[in-house]
């Protein structure tokens, strides 16, 4: 079995920050925007570079979304950033009118998704933000799992023309994806192949089905692990593939289960091979104040619940 | 001060245009259209510097962004007359697989249109935004806007207001249709604004006050003010005073048309008000 090393930790946003960094210095036409944020999103260097191209909006996110479709007129590429409760539930209007139904090249761009922003509680903590985003036409909706990947997802972000939605999060988690990867949107990636069971993750919990994979693999049971990264759309072919060979998948997301990656998936199964599936996901609830390790364990989104599914899963084949 | 016959009789046209489209579905807003009739019909064909056909970007020229996207009527008729789209498209308004969906949208691809719009509130922040892709661009050109008055009740146009004045935004013109009507009734009783000109003000905003909003030569000289002020460190508003309904004696001094179509005989009445000038669609 192909097993995951890392050596150091980093928060995705800060990802996002040297991805953005970067475009600063390649793209002209990116700009950015921010409502009141700026350290948590991790956009000083950009800001430091490039001062003529950034937007300080001051707390008001439905007007940030609003100019953000604005300086796409004039062949922009905007980059907004706030947390991922504040640039979709607060603004979804704004969104659905000004940019996804306007067909404007937006890019937004949400820190601190799910139940890993922590402390501060269920009012700043999303878990509905996925479903919110799908729901919309021509949104392109994808949850990164490492700093690496996320950094090389915001450069891919800009040459794809069309409103997309990046969602990224705060804690420190392991870097295992390679440095120099080319990021395809809508494009699975197979971390580990296996034969008795997929497991597909999204976000923060790819790292926890990558150690999920390693306590079955000492059970003896063969878990394919696959990074879904584009939720929308989705690499239906690679889900459907590997389900052919294992009949059954575990789906596993720092999201509500109903919206989430889960649902798209079952959805593509249901239609193509109706497979046993189990679900790694919040279930239909807010979330709470707690050090985020602490939240993952309480509402089960860690390798331990992915082992449990697997092993479910498995028995109802 | 030019010779403003053509735009009085592009007024007329424009007018007959929104009766005829609003009574062939049955839908639409023809108060509030009939209102903003001389105001878009002198804005196109006199004030704004276009291009000639149409591209998103919008770079040399002026912009335009409706935001009470509810009176698309006037504004359909406008910009086909102003030469973006077939006139006889008109004949399509609001049914199955038009362009000219009932509030406008970039969408189907309608030349003119920059946005969506019709949830209300939204269109200054997007003008906000190609303002200042403008002047990243050192496009020297404007933007404008036409705002509702009971529009200004949605919380995101006064984000959008302090933001303009706190960043300087002076390339921009806002214009507020103040015709004191929403759909429930007077804007007075439905949710007293009270001074919308002192608001503005206390924002930061230069207010130009256009008193006769349905006179093509107040319009006309307004504007030339509020251009006059654009360029220097503030945003500028167009307080523009108008009649619903104006045109049709039966429809003006009353909320009843803000978005109710005329049967045959009322269509009738309207259009022998308002004689043929440059040709039906």
């Amino acid at each position: 079995m192909k097993t995951y090393t890392y050596t150091e930790k980093k928060d995705t946003r800060s990802g996002f920050g040297a991805g953005l960094a970067e475009l600063g210095r390649t793209n002209p036409n990116v700009v950015a925007l921010c409502a009141d944020l700026v350290g948590s999103l991790k956009m000083e260097k950009f800001i430091e570079e490039n001062p003529e191209r950034f937007f300080q909006i001051g707390i008001a996110e439905a007007n940030m979304m609003g100019i953000a479709a604005g300086l796409t007129i004039g062949g922009k590429i905007p980059f907004t950033g706030t947390f991922a409760n504040f640039s979709t539930g607060r603004v979804y209007d704004q969104i659905r009118q000004s940019i996804a139904y306007s067909d404007k090249n937006v890019k937004i761009c949400a820190s601190h998704a799910g139940l890993t922003l922590g402390e501060d509680g269920a009012t700043h903590q999303i878990l509905e933000d996925i479903g919110l985003m799908k729901m919309l036409p021509g949104m392109t909706v994808i949850n990164t799992c490492d700093y690496n990947q996320t950094k090389a997802a915001t450069i891919a972000i800009a040459d794809y023309h069309g409103p997309v939605y990046l969602r990224f999060g705060r804690p420190v988690v392991p870097i295992f994806t390679p440095e120099d990867q080319k990021f395809e949107i809508g494009k699975a990636v197979m971390l580990t192949e296996g034969t008795d069971v997929t497991i597909v993750a999204t976000g923060h919990l790819v790292w926890e089905a990558l150690e999920a994979s390693k306590v079955l693999f000492e059970k003896g049971i063969s878990a394919e692990v696959i990074n879904i990264h584009t939720i929308k759309p989705l690499d239906e072919e690679a889900i459907l593939k590997s389900v052919a060979k294992t009949g059954c998948i575990v789906t596993a997301e720092e999201h509500n289960y109903l919206g989430g990656l889960g649902e798209s998936v079952a959805r593509v199964l249901a239609l193509n091979n109706p497979t046993p599936q189990e679900f790694v996901a919040t279930n239909d609830t807010f979330g709470e104040s707690g050090i985020p390790s602490q939240l993952m364990d309480k509402y089960g989104l860690n390798s331990a619940a992915i082992v449990e599914k697997s092993l479910s899963v498995i028995k109802r084949k | 001060m030019p010779n403003t016959k053509h735009l009085e009789d592009l007024t007329i046209q424009v007018r007959r245009d929104i009766l005829r489209m609003v009574h062939k579905v049955n839908s639409g807003h023809p108060g509030g259209s009939l209102g903003c009739t001389e105001f878009l019909v002198s804005l196109y064909n006199e004030i704004m510097v276009r291009k000639e056909g149409f591209d998103m970007d919008g770079i040399g020229e002026d912009l335009f962004f409706l935001s009470n996207g509810h009176i698309s009527p006037v504004f359909y008729s406008v910009i086909s007359r102003a030469g973006y789209f077939p006139v006889e498209e008109l004949n399509t308004f609001r049914l199955l697989n038009s362009r000219l969906q009932g509030h406008p949208t970039t969408h189907e691809g309608l030349p003119g249109v920059r946005i969506a719009s019709g949830s209300l509130g939204q269109g200054m922040s997007v003008a906000l935004g190609a303002a200042q892709a403008k002047k990243l661009n050192r496009d020297n050109h404007l933007v404008y806007t036409l705002h509702g008055d009971g529009e200004l009740q949605e919380g995101q146009n006064w984000e959008a207001i302090m933001y303009a004045a706190g960043k300087k935004v002076d390339n921009i013109i806002c214009t507020i249709d103040l015709n004191g009507q929403q759909i429930d009734g007077a804007t007075d009783e439905v949710l007293p604004m009270g001074s919308i000109k002192a608001k503005f003000e206390a924002f930061g905003w230069v207010v130009i006050d256009i008193e006769e909003g349905n006179n093509i030569e107040a319009i006309l000289k307004g504007m030339a003010k509020a251009k006059s002020n654009t360029g220097k460190g503030k945003p500028v508003c167009v307080l523009l005073k108008t009649m619903m309904g104006n045109g049709v004696d039966f429809m003006m001094h009353t909320h009843a048309w803000h978005g109710k179509a005329p049967n045959d005989e009322q269509l009738a009445k309207g259009l022998a008000q308002n004689p043929e000038t440059l040709g039906d669609y």
